[in-house]
């Protein structure tokens, strides 16, 4: 009886919103309502179409404080912490631009979906204890009223990462870094390993470090859903398009030692739409360059690295997008329920998938046998002559694997260091990076996200201080190596 | 658009994530009583439809969800000036009788709360006293109310029965536990599942592991065989996974009134 009454009160009250723009509810077509008086009119006046009101649903607003370029798990987290940050409630309108909104081709989908905390860096265990905490309170960071809670379905099983002997002092002393930021990692030496984990070959293992609490994998793609969900319910634009341009202006200043420096400023992004010539050109104080594998492109469509090089200006951003190949094989014999995301000396890894006995892993190949990162085809070989030998090695129970599927996905990788890009560029002074992770993107996504929030909103870094992953280090040669990449 | 893009696995993810959410209902009265199906679907389907029309009903549901979340923080904090002045033990059991658990020190009888919450207050005197068994069914505990149940070095039984904010996370919690814990009951978990019961491996002294009951697990029956091959010392009890066997075609009960299939 009610559902019948409601309608006819709706649109008229005070105190109701336009229907159609919530997801999920009563609609009362206005949209197909105009079309439909178009068509008559048009059908009625003889001569050329009067397109007085054009349909641009599909194209971005006009204006906008903030442009993310790429709507991935970086792009998100940065939106989501910038309307979560912001002093005034509606005060700061972000636009994320996504040219793909089946992310088809996006890390953050591909991903193995794995988190820990086993760095040598300080600020990436920080940035990985603060994900996790993240992950762990996600219903109360992400929860949007009228919605579901979100599953992420983490097993937090660890990660076990194996060093032969040379690099057994190395880990030790990443183990103790790990233990004074926070992280709950143990050493284990090749005995224990045997008794805990009887699977296990231990031949060529000197030390292995276990992550015991924070550390496992988890659903990436319910992750980009619910941040999804909820940055729509804060009140942020999306867009599906690619950025072609961006209108800037310079100015010519004097630094401190009468050094003369060109600095840019971005005022405009012009959005272009899928199969067409139809652009919108968007004003904006802000771009964030979130756009993982291709972020390069991104920079150089702002000018970045047109110059002389060894100059500032000449400087590019140096990630470039890498293929990375992951497998799923089944092998009833092989380790149990117990078993952690395992990573061997060798550099091949693998986890567990589920309960029926199936596995999934890979190998990051070495600089010589790189493959062309052009398209995300699946090399099998690769797998039967680099990764296969390496696992059957350290487990024996995988000399009888069958491999049911495999994929391809692409690392924003930093050839400069393998760690990643945060921060404003020291010339274009409004594009701040969030990109360059190397295969550590997701794990990093929440604490990357707030602080490039902090960064925008105060200025500065407030809760962990990224500032070894500024721009500058490019131009001044500074390396942040980071040592245990997968 | 987003809906539409979405591949089979999220909107399967979805299904299964959306019948255990009850909305309000779920947050007012938590464990208390079942509402009939018909008229839950109809409270259900009124409060969502004013919930996406008006934006006052939607504040309201977030402040009620954002209290309900303070309240069971509240009652998850650390207390470790209790744990300072009185010892762990006592700091312990005073966390457990709050949430309206019962503790056993060794050699005591079990201390519980009455039907109003007022628990005998003997315990601040057994500062040397190790508790033995804690039994914390249907109490709020979350993962940051777990500082204070892994103070209690030699805790031998303990029973998180369901108990509604004990998840996944939490499991993965326990590890410092493991010398002395023997029994572990985790019947009635809603949020547990075979991913949490992964990391009881390290409980390597548990006798009797209670995992019955739990609906988050996708697959009792072959999860209790891994959980049994995974700890070979402990008695799991749980699903009789011989009732999932399904009958072989020869076993096919013969349905008189359908045509025989060939």
């Amino acid at each position: 009886m009610i559902r019948r009454v409601l309608p006819h009160g709706l649109g008229r009250g005070l105190l109701t919103r336009r229907p159609g723009t919530r997801r999920g509810g009563f609609s009362l077509d206005w949209d197909g309502k105009v079309s439909e008086i178009k068509k008559k009119i048009k059908s009625i006046l003889p001569g050329t179409s009067c397109d007085l009101l054009p349909d641009t649903s599909h194209l971005p607003p006009e204006h906008s404080d903030v442009v993310i370029v790429g709507g991935g798990v970086l792009g998100l987290s940065v939106a989501y912490w910038l309307k979560k940050l912001e002093s005034r409630r509606g005060g700061i309108r972000v636009l994320v631009v996504e040219q793909d909104y089946t992310y088809s081709q996006a890390s953050t989908g591909l991903s193995v979906g794995g988190i820990c905390q086993q760095f040598s860096l300080p600020e990436n265990i920080q940035l990985s204890l603060f994900s996790a905490s993240f992950l762990r309170n996600i219903n109360e960071y992400l929860a949007v009223t009228s919605a579901p809670p979100l599953d992420l379905r983490f097993n937090p099983s660890g990660y076990l990462l194996l060093a032969s002997e040379k690099d057994a002092a190395a880990m030790e002393s990443n183990v103790k870094v790990q233990k004074q930021e926070g992280a709950k990692v143990c050493l284990m030496s090749p005995d224990q390993l045997r008794n805990k984990f009887p699977w296990i070959n231990t031949e060529g293992v000197a030390l292995a470090s276990y992550g015991m609490e924070n550390e496992g994998w988890f659903d990436p793609w319910c992750l980009l859903q619910g941040l999804r969900q909820k940055v729509e319910s804060m009140g942020v634009f999306f867009c599906q398009g690619e950025v072609t341009r961006f209108v800037s202006s310079s100015q010519r200043m004097l630094t401190t030692d009468d050094e003369m420096v060109i600095l840019k400023r971005i005022h405009e992004v012009h959005v272009k739409m899928d199969h067409s010539l139809e652009y919108q050109p968007v004003e904006c104080a802000i771009v964030i360059n979130a756009a993982g594998a291709w972020s390069a492109q991104i920079a150089a469509l702002a000018g970045i690295g047109k110059g002389p090089p060894g100059t500032l200006q000449g400087t590019k951003l140096p990630v470039e997008p890498r293929k990375r190949y992951v497998y799923v094989w089944h092998c009833p014999q092989g380790p149990g329920l117990e078993t952690p995301l395992v990573a061997d000396t060798s550099g091949a890894y693998f986890r567990r998938e589920g309960l029926g006995s199936n596995y999934l892993g890979g190998r990051s190949p070495t600089e010589e046998e790189e493959p062309d990162p052009a398209n995300l085809e699946v090399d099998h070989d690769f797998f039967q002559e680099k990764v296969w030998p390496h696992l059957a090695l350290r487990v024996p129970a995988f000399e009888t694997l069958k491999v049911q599927t495999a994929w391809a996905g692409y690392y924003d990788y930093n050839t400069f260091d393998q760690n990643g890009v945060v921060g404003p560029h020291p010339l274009v002074v409004n594009m701040y990076f969030a990109t360059g992770f190397s295969g550590h993107g997701l794990q990093q996504a929440p604490g990357v996200g707030r602080a490039v929030a902090e960064m925008i909103l105060e200025g500065s870094f407030q809760t962990i201080d990224l500032s070894p992953f500024l721009f500058n280090r490019f131009y001044l040669g500074e390396k942040t190596q980071e040592n245990n990449i997968m | 658009m987003w809906d539409l893009v979405l591949g089979d696995r999220r909107i399967n993810s979805l299904r299964l994530v959306a019948p255990m959410w009850n909305g309000t209902r779920g947050i007012h009265r938590l464990g208390g009583a079942v509402v009939p199906e018909g008229n839950q679907k109809k409270e259900r389907t009124i409060l969502q439809f004013l919930t996406n029309h008006f934006y006052d009903v939607e504040a309201l549901r977030g402040y009620l969800l954002q209290r309900e979340m303070s309240k069971v923080h509240m009652k998850n904090r650390s207390f470790t000036w209790l744990e300072e002045q009185h010892g762990p033990y006592s700091a312990g059991a005073f966390f457990i009788l709050k949430q309206g658990g019962a503790v056993k020190f060794r050699d005591k009888e079990w201390i519980r709360p009455d039907k109003y919450g007022h628990f005998s207050p003997e315990f601040w005197n057994f500062r040397e006293v190790p508790i033995e068994a804690v039994d914390a069914s249907d109490c709020e505990i979350n993962y940051e109310g777990l500082d204070n149940l892994l103070l209690l070095k030699e805790l031998q039984s303990l029973s998180l029965q369901r108990c509604p904010h004990v998840d996944d996370w939490c499991l993965s919690r326990l590890y410092p536990l493991a010398d002395s814990l023997q029994e572990l009951s985790l019947a009635g978990c809603p949020h547990v599942s075979e991913r949490g019961l992964a990391c009881l491996h390290h409980l390597q002294n548990l006798r009797r592991l209670d995992i019955s009951d739990l609906p988050a697990v996708s697959n009792p029956g072959l999860t209790q065989i891994l959980v049994e091959e995974m700890l070979p010392n402990c008695k799991v009890v749980g699903v009789d996974w011989a009732e999932g066997l399904k009958l072989g075609p020869e076993e096919q009960p013969q349905d008189t009134a359908s045509p025989v299939l060939a």
